[in-house]
C-alpha cells in the first residue's frame, strides 16, 4: 500500500513538472483531454457492462457548447464548461434512456446510430458553424481571475480537473453504487432477482460518463481553441475504444496510459507512414482484439497477481 | 399535373423509386447482417466495407482487366466472399465462445484496416462506374419516365433476399445452418463439419455486401468511405427489425428505404436522421424490434 501511495505521489510530481521541461504543453493538455475522455468511457464498459460506440456524441456535444457559449455569449470558461458539461450528461440521460433498453451488442448499435442522429444534427444546426466548425475560441480568465491565455495556468487546470475524474471514478466505482453497477455488469439477472432497479444503476452510469466525457470535450475545446464536427465523429467513438481497449479495460490507469499511446501515435506516425495512420490503427486493433485483450495495464496487473499467489 | 398537398405526384414517385432503389440495399446489407449474426453471433461492423471493395472489385474489373459488369457481378462477390472466409478462419474464429462484443470489435479494426488500404490505393475521391449497355435509358410507365438500371437493381436485389431467405428456411443446407447455431457440438457429431459451415456462412454474409456494392457501383459514386456512412445506417434497419428474423430484415430495410425517399420530398433536411428517429421511436415501443422476439 505504501509504494502505492509513492507511486502515486511520484506521477503528480512528474505531472505537476511538465511545464518546467519545455515539452509542447498543449500536446499535454489534448492528452489530458482525452484521457478523462477514455476513463469516462471505461467507466461505462469496464465498470459498468455497456458498449458505447457513440461516445463522441457526448464530448463533441459538450466541445460545440463550451465553444459557442464562449463565442456567442461571451461566457467566462467556468460557466462554458459547466454548460458543456451538463448538455453532454443531458445528452447522455436521452441518449442512455433509449440504449439501455437493449443490452450487450444492440446497446452498442443503438449508441452508435444515436450518435450519428447527434453528428448529422451538429452539421445542420445554425450554430455549429457546419463544415467549418467553431474557431477561435478564447479561452478567456477564470473566474475573472486566472489567465487561462497562459499555457502554463491552463495547463495546471487540465492537470487538476484530469486528477479530479480520476479520484471522482475511484470513489465511484468503490461506492455502494458502484458495486451495485458491477454486479449488474457480471450477472444482470440475477441482481433484477436480488430487488436492485437495474434500470435506474445503468442509466446514472451512463449519464455519468456521458458528463465527464463531456468534461474532456469541454476542456479539448478551450485548450486548441476551436470545436470541429470531427469531435463528434465516428472515428473518435473509435478511438476512445481504442484507447480503453489498449490501455486495458475495467482498470483504473489503463485508459490514461491508452489515451497516451494512441494520441501521441496520431501526433507522429502521420509524419512517418503518412495516410497509413488508419491501416495501422486497424491492425492495432486487430492485434489487440485477437492477442492482447486485457491491454497493457490489465496484463501488469495479472503479472503481479499471478507472481503474488505463487 | 396532379397534386399531392402542393407536391406534383411525379416528383413523389420519382423520390418513392429512389427511396426503394436505396431501400434494396439497406435489405440485401441487413439481411446479410442477419445471416451473420443469426448463424455465428458476431456483428460484422466490416459489412460496410466489404461492401465498398465489391465496388472497387468490379471497378478494378473493368479498368484493369476488362471484366464487364455482368461477370463482375459473380467474380467480385465470390473474391471478397473468399477474402471473408480467409479473415474468418484466421481471427474470427479464435473469438468464438467470447462475449460477442469481441467479435464487434475486431470486425471494427478490420473494417479501418480494409478502408484505410482502400483509400491508399485508390484516393478518396469517387469514382464512376459505367451503367451496362443492357441497362441504360428509361422506360416511360405514362405517370414517370423509370431508369431501366434502377428497376433492374429492385429486381435483382429482391430476387437474391428471397433466394437467401429460401436456401436458409427451407433447405437441407440451411436447417443444417441453423442447426448448427442451436447445437454445434451434437451437429458435429452427427459427422456435420461444423467449422467449415460457419466460415462458409461469414463468406457467404460478406458475398452478400460485395454483390449489393456491384449492384450498387453504377448509381454512386464509387469511394472508400461508401460504406461506413451506410453501414450505420443499415445497423439502426437491423435494430428496428430485430435481428431475429431474416424475411424482417428484408422488410424493414425496404420500408425504410421508402421512408427515408418520402421524407427528402417532404422535409428534406430530416431525410439524413429519419431512420435514426424511427430507430427511437422503436425502441421506446417495442424494444425488441418490430420482428423480435425477445
Amino acid at each position: 500500500m505504501r509504494t502505492r501511495t509513492l507511486l502515486y505521489c511520484a506521477a503528480g510530481l512528474c505531472a505537476a513538472a511538465v511545464p518546467l521541461t519545455g515539452i509542447y504543453p498543449v500536446f499535454v493538455m489534448t492528452l489530458l483531454c482525452f484521457a478523462i475522455f477514455a476513463c469516462s468511457f471505461n467507466l461505462l464498459l469496464g465498470f459498468g457492462g455497456m458498449l458505447s460506440f457513440g461516445h463522441a456524441a457526448f464530448f463533441g456535444t459538450a466541445a460545440y457548447t463550451t465553444g459557442w457559449l464562449v463565442a456567442a455569449h461571451h461566457c467566462g470558461p467556468g460557466t462554458a464548461i459547466a454548460g458543456g458539461v451538463l448538455a453532454a450528461a443531458a445528452l447522455g440521460l436521452g441518449v442512455g434512456g433509449l440504449a439501455i433498453r437493449r443490452q450487450g451488442i444492440y446497446l452498442a448499435m443503438v449508441t452508435l446510430a444515436l450518435a450519428q442522429l447527434v453528428y448529422f444534427v451538429c452539421l445542420e444546426a445554425p450554430f455549429t458553424g457546419g463544415e467549418n466548425g467553431l474557431q477561435g475560441v478564447a479561452r478567456g480568465a477564470l473566474f475573472g481571475v486566472l489567465p487561462l491565455q497562459s499555457d502554463t495556468v491552463m495547463y495546471y487546470l487540465v492537470l487538476g480537473l484530469f486528477a479530479a475524474v480520476l479520484v471522482a471514478i475511484m470513489r465511484i466505482v468503490h461506492s455502494p453504487f458502484g458495486q451495485v453497477l458491477g454486479a449488474i455488469r457480471e450477472n444482470e439477472s440475477r441482481a433484477i432477482s436480488l430487488g436492485y432497479d437495474v434500470q435506474r444503476y445503468k442509466l446514472l452510469a451512463f449519464v455519468l460518463s456521458a458528463a465527464l466525457a463531456g468534461l474532456g470535450g469541454a476542456l479539448k475545446t478551450l485548450v486548441l481553441g476551436f470545436a470541429t464536427l470531427s469531435d463528434v465523429s465516428q472515428s473518435v467513438s473509435g478511438e476512445v475504444i481504442l484507447m480503453t481497449l489498449l490501455g486495458g479495460i475495467g482498470t483504473f490507469f489503463g485508459p490514461v496510459l491508452g489515451a497516451g499511446i494512441v494520441v501521441t501515435l496520431q501526433e507522429y506516425l502521420s509524419e512517418v507512414v503518412g495516410g497509413w495512420v488508419t491501416v495501422v490503427i486497424g491492425a492495432i486493433f486487430v492485434a489487440c482484439v485477437l492477442a492482447f485483450r486485457r491491454g497493457i495495464v490489465g496484463t501488469m496487473l495479472r503479472a503481479r497477481r499471478v507472481r503474488s499467489s505463487q | 399535373m396532379t397534386e399531392i398537398f402542393g407536391i406534383p405526384v411525379a416528383v413523389i414517385l420519382g423520390q418513392l423509386m429512389l427511396g426503394l432503389v436505396n431501400g434494396a440495399f439497406y435489405a440485401m446489407l441487413s439481411l446479410g447482417l442477419a445471416v451473420i449474426f443469426g448463424l455465428m453471433g458476431v456483428v460484422n461492423f466490416a459489412h460496410g466495407a466489404f461492401y465498398a471493395l465489391g465496388s472497387f472489385a468490379a471497378l478494378v474489373g473493368v479498368q484493369q482487366f476488362g471484366i464487364g459488369y455482368w461477370p463482375a457481378l459473380v467474380l467480385a462477390p465470390l473474391a471478397v466472399g473468399l477474402l471473408g472466409m480467409l479473415i474468418e478462419r484466421l481471427w474470427l474464429r479464435r473469438l468464438y465462445g467470447l462475449d460477442p462484443l469481441y467479435g464487434l470489435l475486431l470486425t471494427f479494426g478490420v473494417a479501418l484496416l480494409l478502408e484505410g488500404i482502400l483509400q491508399q490505393v485508390f484516393g478518396a475521391s469517387g469514382q464512376s462506374y459505367p451503367v451496362p449497355d443492357l441497362l441504360q435509358g428509361a422506360v416511360n410507365l405514362g405517370f414517370m419516365f423509370l431508369p431501366r438500371y434502377r428497376a433492374w437493381v429492385i429486381v435483382a436485389s429482391l430476387a437474391v433476399c428471397f433466394g437467401t431467405w429460401f436456401l436458409i428456411e427451407r433447405t437441407r443446407l440451411g436447417a443444417r445452418l441453423r442447426a448448427a447455431r442451436e447445437n454445434a457440438p451434437l451437429l458435429q457429431a452427427f459427422g456435420v463439419n461444423v467449422p467449415l459451415l460457419l466460415t462458409m456462412t461469414y463468406g457467404g454474409g460478406v458475398a452478400l455486401a460485395a454483390l449489393a456494392g456491384v449492384l450498387a457501383a453504377p448509381v454512386i459514386l464509387v469511394s472508400p468511405q461508401m460504406g461506413s456512412s451506410l453501414v450505420t445506417v443499415v445497423f439502426a434497419v437491423v435494430v428496428i427489425g430485430g435481428m431475429g428474423s431474416i424475411l424482417g430484415a428484408i422488410v424493414s430495410g425496404l420500408l425504410l428505404g421508402l421512408i427515408e425517399g418520402l421524407t427528402k420530398v417532404v422535409y428534406p433536411e430530416a431525410s439524413n436522421i429519419v431512420v435514426f428517429v424511427i430507430m427511437a421511436f422503436v425502441l421506446l415501443v417495442r424494444p425488441a424490434g418490430l420482428f423480435g422476439r425477445e
